[in-house]
């Protein structure tokens, strides 16, 4: 019993990444209606950047408090992503709105191709370890959860309130959910449609940004290349929870990190993804608008 | 309001003021960009520990770089580009094309004399200029090479347009044969020459059919049934391993694991095609994904068979069909049967043709289904599927037989591609590759045989070409490697393309069912992609 929960609290962490990326996904796929592949790697840039400032900090200072130093750090990492996500749509997506669906998937891979050979190219290939940040494990009952899981929890949880806050309740959210909805209507009804998007891709990006930071809290070490399997497995969350579901996001997000960490934990840890992805094609057979998602009703 | 007050402002702008606001505003954006990943780099110091290298310098370049793209661009491209689509008045006739402009009678002869004499001068090319201006002349003689036989083309774009595929067909089986003459006189003896073609019929003409054939296969999944599938790499590492696993395991020949080898990747799309029947759109994307995935893990994982992350290797050598052998032990070995001296390229040339003949096999196939009921079953299922169910078209079957025949000719491929490189691994199948097929089908206007073979030329044949930039090292430093930029190039190209031609490269359809006369659509009366 102790070492299931135990698990519960391990895949409550991943998960709790693996949402915040999906999010990002989810957003972009209920507003435009494209699978934005790049934003695997705008996680990965979150990290890159996380680790930029963090080395940074401490060339600049001889010691930063932790707190002090994780805040600066997502903060610049929301900055400097976001930057990134709204030139990218710009650039890479806008011009091909009006479009056939396959050009933006297509451009939004070449983006992503593009997004992690250049961090390969200005960064080098090789892992970036830096020195454990937080090392604190509280034990609880036979149970060890580490200040990590703790603060990586915290901050997915008051991440998500304040973007429910801002989904719900902001003039800002009320817009995205009209376009989401009708993007022409909105457009009649004095909805600044292209402004909407650009700050949905901003959102989804900051929300990226945070994951990466905590990825490499928690990890320790970011590569060019690990944008990728995080970024299929937080799709793989998205389209799980119902693509375009804001709360399926997360419940995927967090379906997958407990699958992830039981199967790692009672079976083998060699096909921990393989179970993952195998769920996925499972629950699409049973339940084929995902877990939230609402049933695509198509008039002829 | 606000809007048209704005348009007037930027009307009334002169485009040199609009191309400098354009660059302030591109430089503030792309410093923005870069400065932490370019001015700033990660390295390790002696202890292990990362540290930061400032670069303030290269970050300056890049900046200033891109300024000055974006204002030659705002300032001078787009109103040249506007200035092209207004009629002079006086004669009533639009400005000269770009490309007549480009290709004249008078620049056509320069290339032709700067090859002459480059060629005649080629051996003391080194002495003249010194080592690093000799490079930048070689690059310069492929230049007017290039522009020489493009200049040709462009005269007679009427012919090659209307017999592109013949044309097409013809430059292709003449491809290797052309190389190792042009090498031997190059060169002055046989040996040289068939030496030299080694790079050029592996690098560039076996590398490219591969994609080619891949893309061709992954089209009828996607061109005409219209089925989205990320993961059709996993087919062609089902084509790959049965080959190897087989062949290595009970000495099977390859002309016996081919047929062998298709059957076992159709029966896998079959098997992912029965999960994915409901699924739609994005949906069946990712669930394809997945499928990719899980078989390169599968692979990587399943130690006993598969030999793991490490591979298998000692893959046996293809022969012509068990008469003539391409192993130097072998008493029926090319050399020994025809008398002539050991050159590993004979393989490479017959590896050639059999690629571009199990491609030409993809093609042929692809264009005999189309006309056959399973095929307008395809393509009307990728119009609209409720319609065609309400016609009483079998969707189950006609979405399995679209996968079965794609991952077919994935698997051929995979057998071929493990026979010629004799070594396999999960490496090689990962998500990227499943990226840049699907990529090459897009950008050619997916359904269009001739433009996926067009795109996987330029696309591949164009990273390819990277590699053998090193003449770029004189600019650079020698520590510069053009092979590391060839990915993000790629990545970017891809983007580049996509928006410069949305619709790929061939654009227009010739529907295979019509009525009184046959016409060409523009393809954006298609729809695709909507599984």
């Amino acid at each position: 019993m102790q070492y299931f929960v135990q698990q519960m609290v391990n895949g409550l962490t991943l998960g709790s990444i693996y949402g915040l990326i999906a999010i990002g996904y989810t957003m972009v796929y209920g507003i435009i209606g494209m699978i934005n592949f790049a934003h695997g790697d705008i996680f990965m840039l979150g990290a890159f950047v996380a680790l930029i400032v963090f080395l940074t900090l401490t060339a600049m200072f001889y010691s930063v408090p932790v707190v002090v130093a994780l805040l600066v750090m997502m903060v610049v990492a929301m900055l400097m992503t976001s930057l990134y996500n709204w030139t990218i749509e710009k650039v890479a997506y806008r011009p091909l709105r009006g479009s056939f669906r396959l050009a933006p998937l297509i451009t939004a891979i070449g983006m992503s191709i593009a997004l992690s050979n250049f961090v390969q190219v200005t960064q080098g290939p090789r892992n970036k370890p830096i020195p454990p940040m937080v090392s604190t494990v509280y034990n609880v009952g036979g149970i060890s959860i580490s200040l990590k899981q703790i603060i990586i929890v915290i901050v997915t949880v008051s991440l998500l309130a304040l973007f429910w806050y801002l989904v719900n309740k902001t003039s800002l959210g009320r817009a995205q959910r009209a376009c989401e909805q009708d993007r022409k209507m909105a457009a009649l009804l004095g909805v600044d449609v292209d402004r909407t998007i650009s700050i949905t891709f901003i959102m989804g990006a900051a929300l990226a940004a945070v994951a990466g930071t905590l990825f490499l809290m928690y990890y320790g070490v970011v590569a060019f290349s690990d944008g990728f399997v995080p970024g299929v497995k937080a799709f793989t969350a998205a389209v799980l929870g119902g693509i375009g579901s804001l709360p399926g996001a997360m419940l995927g997000g967090l379906l997958i990190g407990f699958i992830e960490s039981m199967w790692s934990a009672y079976f083998s840890i060699d096909y921990k993804d393989v179970a993952a992805f195998s769920i996925l094609a499972i629950v699409l057979i049973f339940l084929p608008s995902g877990i939230l998602g609402r049933p695509e009703v198509e008039k002829v | 309001m606000a809007n048209i007050a704005q348009a007037t402002r930027e009307a009334s702008a002169t485009p040199f003021q609009r191309g400098i606001k354009e660059a302030l505003y591109a430089g503030a954006i792309s410093f923005g960009l870069f400065f932490l990943f370019i001015g700033l780099r990660t390295d390790q110091n002696i202890r292990n520990e990362l540290i930061l290298v400032p670069r303030w310098g290269l970050l300056a370049i890049v900046v200033g770089l891109v300024m000055l793209g974006r204002f030659v661009y705002v300032a001078y491209g787009q109103p040249f580009m506007a200035r092209q689509k207004i009629v002079n008045v006086a004669s009533g006739l639009l400005p000269d094309s770009v490309a007549t402009r480009f290709f004249k009678l008078p620049y056509f002869i320069a290339s032709l004399v700067v090859v002459g004499l480059l060629m005649v001068f080629a051996g003391s090319l080194d002495g003249i200029f010194g080592p690093a201006l000799a490079g930048y002349m070689r690059f310069f003689r492929a230049l007017a090479i290039i522009y020489a036989l493009a200049s040709v083309m462009f005269y007679f774009r009427a012919f090659i347009q209307a017999h592109f595929s013949a044309l097409g067909i013809g430059v292709l089986v003449a491809y290797p044969i052309v190389v190792v003459v042009a090498l031997t006189l190059i060169s002055g003896s046989m040996a040289g020459g068939f030496q030299g073609s080694l790079k050029w019929v592996d690098n560039f003409g076996i590398q490219i059919l591969i994609y080619v054939m891949l893309a061709w296969g992954l089209n009828i999944v996607v061109g005409l049934a219209g089925l989205l599938d990320l993961g059709y790499v996993a087919f062609y590492a089902v084509g790959a391993y049965a080959y190897a696993l087989l062949a290595t395991q009970l000495g099977w020949s390859f002309w016996i694991l081919l047929p062998v080898a298709g059957i076992m990747a159709a029966f896998w799309g079959v098997m992912l095609g029965f999960p994915v029947l409901r699924l739609r759109g994005d949906y069946l994307a990712i669930v394809t994904l997945a499928f990719g995935e899980i078989i390169r893990l599968v692979l990587i994982n399943w130690r006993e068979v598969t030999n793991g992350a490490a591979g298998i290797s000692g893959i046996p050598k293809v022969s012509f069909f068990g008469l003539i052998s391409f192993n130097v032990s072998d008493p029926n070995y090319i050399a020994k049967v025809f008398g002539i001296a050991q050159s590993g390229a004979y393989y490479k040339i017959f590896l050639y043709y059999l690629i571009l003949g199990l491609a030409l096999l993809t093609a042929f196939v692809t264009i005999r289904l189309r006309r056959m009921p399973v095929g307008r079953a395809w393509e009307a299922l990728r119009e609209d599927e409720i319609a065609c169910r309400s016609l009483g078209i079998n969707t189950t079957t006609t979405k399995l037989t679209a996968f079965a025949t794609g991952a077919m000719f994935g698997g051929f491929a995979g057998s071929f591609f493990a026979a010629r490189q004799g070594f396999v691994s999960p490496e090689s199948f990962v998500f990227l590759e499943s990226a840049i097929i699907l990529a090459i089908v897009v950008l050619g206007g997916m359904g269009s045989l001739v433009g996926i073979a067009v795109a996987a030329a330029v696309m591949i044949g164009g990273t390819e070409i990277l590699r053998e930039m090193e003449f770029l090292k004189a600019v650079f430093g020698s520590d510069f490697t053009p092979e590391l930029y060839r990915m993000l190039l790629f990545g970017m190209a891809m983007v580049i393309v996509m928006l410069w031609k949305p619709r790929g490269f061939v654009g227009s359809r010739e529907p295979t069912a019509f009525l009184h006369e046959r016409k060409s659509v523009s393809s954006s009366f298609t729809k695709e992609g909507h599984g």
